[in-house]
């Protein structure tokens, strides 16, 4: 598929202070496709997305989006994009039902100033049927009380209700067994299959080769190599996220 | 299998209580429970207990104390605490008393609308401080505790009490509904309610949204038109329906409404939850935290204005005693949360009541105070224990 990417980052660095955490990394999420992002810990895959999301701006390199160069300076312009990104904390108010959570923020409102609580039932029952999460007995039903993969998928529910068009996930399945696991990367799948760019970060190899399209590795702050999942190997992932050819080596003077 | 639901049978709705209560989502059931037991003892100790005149004594003793624990189940709900309530709500009680003597005193309204909005500001500046300087709110209201009952002393001196003379003020807690108008406002009141529950309830179902079945709604409808028709016939056999009675359902309704039917209320809750979900959701934390304290001083100022109106005067005892920590011990017992996100409003009014009727009943067998406050306290660490252990049970069928 030769297709335009929706997102596309070119060239992105980002230091703090002496430590340089991205440099000049390329990358690339395709619309109906799961791209995973993986690399060891400190490879730069938190950093990528902070980026992405509007947490803290790139120091250089462009940032595409629908073909679009922009400029993502806070949360609220990712989201005005369409871009949603569910962090491995989930941000759920546990005492709060699945409706109240997946419109935390975003309440729809009743004439004066009054909680439209049947529409947002509503809309609520409606996306988690488009995203066939069938496992939960009622959306009024405090998160508390669901498993892990429930919840995970309430906050995938949540991010992908705004019409969003790219979802990060960060690390969706490192808290959950084995069936919970597979609820998950089955809703990873379908958000692909509806239409969405999915970026999925995770140190599962196993679930990657499960859902992804395409592999981007990151070692060390650069990008070894863009795999397609369907062509390589488990063997081929590990030796570039462990050894992978780097551009620059690091601690070397870096110029222009 | 609720998704995508149209009611539940008859028979699902309780299976679903049911399983609610085994897990330990008891609600106001233990407090209810506890309440007749409460009414059991005494009035096997003391046959007056049970009589409309004792009745209405309730409600009038309980008015002070469920108004100021309205505003500490919001405080609550947040995760925070106010310890200034009591010598707020005094402080807001002098302030009207002084304005309202003459010779050149202010008309009631004035003063009543100066000293609820002089409470409400006290609040703006407490939770001024506790977000701004990121301060933990019990010692910054344990300092406004200390402030405000100096400044209750120093306004009052060393006069001792001031008598309230205005009709209007003095009638808030001393002033009862002509049979007639108690049967009117209260019943009326009711039908009201119940005919808005239907009207939600059918709003839900029509648009398909799983719903209670209508025979249990019909019931709870006609469960509080009965109630309202009990209260007003027993009252009515005294002095009637006390104004100040009204008052209370006045606000426990319009704050149940604002905590439970609106946004605000919803981000209340979602800050006491988990305060970074409610952040990174683009709530006003900040914001919300100032507006809360504020909604507590008010409320302690409105009970403040309650308890003076009852006592028709203020002197240098007033937010004194254990007005503070029965305020805050009625929201707990109640079933209101001291770590956040849970509770309701009611159980202010659920907590007061307990508190009122125990403090009731050991008044009518002549009991010391010191027995008050230890069989007080003992109720305090039932209601918490109680609410420990139904949240394990909760915890453990949460995994599940």
């Amino acid at each position: 598929m030769a297709q335009e990417p929706l997102l596309q980052l070119k060239g992105v660095s980002k230091s703090f202070g002496a430590v340089q955490a991205l440099y000049r990394v390329d990358f690339a999420a395709y619309r109906g496709e799961v791209m995973a992002l993986v690399g060891d810990n400190g490879a730069g895959k938190s950093t990528l997305i902070k980026g992405v999301a509007g947490i803290y701006p790139f120091d250089e390199g462009e940032v595409y989006f629908d073909g679009q160069p922009v400029q993502i300076h806070n949360p609220r312009e990712a989201s005005a994009l369409g871009i949603e990104v569910v962090y491995q904390d989930l941000a759920l108010a546990d005492n709060l039902d699945v409706v109240a959570n997946m419109f935390l923020g975003r309440e729809m409102i009743q004439k004066p100033w009054r909680l439209d609580e049947a529409a947002m039932e509503r809309k609520a029952l409606e996306t988690l049927d488009s995203l066939a999460v069938t496992t939960i007995r009622s959306v009024r039903q405090p998160v508390a009380e669901l498993s892990g993969g429930q919840r995970q998928s309430i906050a995938v529910a949540k991010a992908v209700m705004w019409n969003s068009k790219l979802v990060i996930l960060d690390e969706p399945t490192a808290a959950l067994g084995v069936a919970q696991t597979r609820q998950v990367l089955d809703l990873v799948r379908r958000l692909a299959d509806n239409g969405l760019a999915v970026v999925l970060i995770s140190h599962n190899l196993h679930d990657i080769f499960e859902v992804a399209d395409r592999i981007t590795v990151l070692r060390l702050g650069q990008n070894v190599k863009e795999f397609i999942a369907a062509d390589t190997t488990h063997e081929e992932v590990v030796h570039a996220i462990t050894a992978g050819a780097l551009r620059h080596v690091p601690g070397m003077v870096k110029n222009g | 299998m609720v998704l995508g639901g149209k009611s539940l049978s008859l028979a699902g709705y309780f299976r679903e209580y049911g399983k609610r209560i085994r897990a330990g989502d008891l609600g106001a059931l233990p407090i209810i429970l506890g309440l007749l037991v409460i009414a059991t003892i005494f009035q096997t100790l003391n046959q007056n207990y049970l009589t409309p005149r004792n009745f209405v004594n309730l409600i009038l003793q309980m008015a002070g104390i469920t108004t100021i624990a309205i505003g500490v189940v919001y405080v609550l709900l947040l995760g925070e605490i106010d310890l200034s309530i009591s010598y707020v709500s005094a402080v807001a009680a002098v302030f009207m008393t002084m304005r309202l003597r003459p010779p050149d005193g202010w008309p009631w309204f004035v003063a009543l609308i100066a000293a609820l909005i002089f409470a409400a500001a006290i609040g703006f500046v407490q939770g001024l401080i506790i977000t701004r300087f990121k301060l933990p709110s019990f010692v910054v209201t344990l300092a406004g505790f200390l402030i405000w009952n100096g400044v209750v002393l120093i306004l009052i001196g060393n006069g001792g009490t001031v008598i309230i003379q205005d009709p209007v003020i003095i009638g808030i807690a001393n002033y009862f509904l002509p049979a007639l108008w108690g049967w009117i406002v209260v019943v009326g009141g009711a039908i009201l309610f119940a005919a808005n529950r239907v009207m939600s309830w059918n709003t839900r179902r029509r648009r398909g949204i799983a719903s209670t079945p209508a025979l249990v709604v019909a019931l709870q409808g006609l469960a509080i038109i009965l109630a309202a028709v009990v209260v007003v016939s027993i009252a009515n056999q005294d002095r009637g329906v006390p104004f100040v009675g009204i008052l209370l359902l006045i606000l426990l309704v319009g704050f149940t409404f604002l905590a439970e039917r609106t946004p605000f209320g919803r981000y209340v809750y979602a800050i006491g939850g988990n305060a970074e979900a409610a952040r990174r959701a683009g709530i006003q934390v900040q914001r919300i935290r100032v507006l809360v304290f504020m909604i507590s001083s008010f409320m302690a100022g409105m009970g403040g204005v309650i308890l003076a109106s009852r006592l028709r005067s203020v002197d240098t005892a007033a937010g004194g005693g254990s007005l503070m920590l029965n305020s805050i011990a009625a929201a707990v017992i109640g079933g209101t949360s001291l770590f956040g996100g849970s509770g309701r409003v009611i159980s202010a009014f659920l907590g007061a009541l307990v508190i009122a009727s125990v403090e009731n009943g050991m008044g009518l067998l002549g009991l010391s105070a010191g027995v008050k406050f230890v069989v007080t306290g003992l109720v305090l660490l039932l209601a918490v224990l109680v609410d420990a252990i139904s949240r394990r049970g909760r915890a453990r069928s949460g995994v599940a």
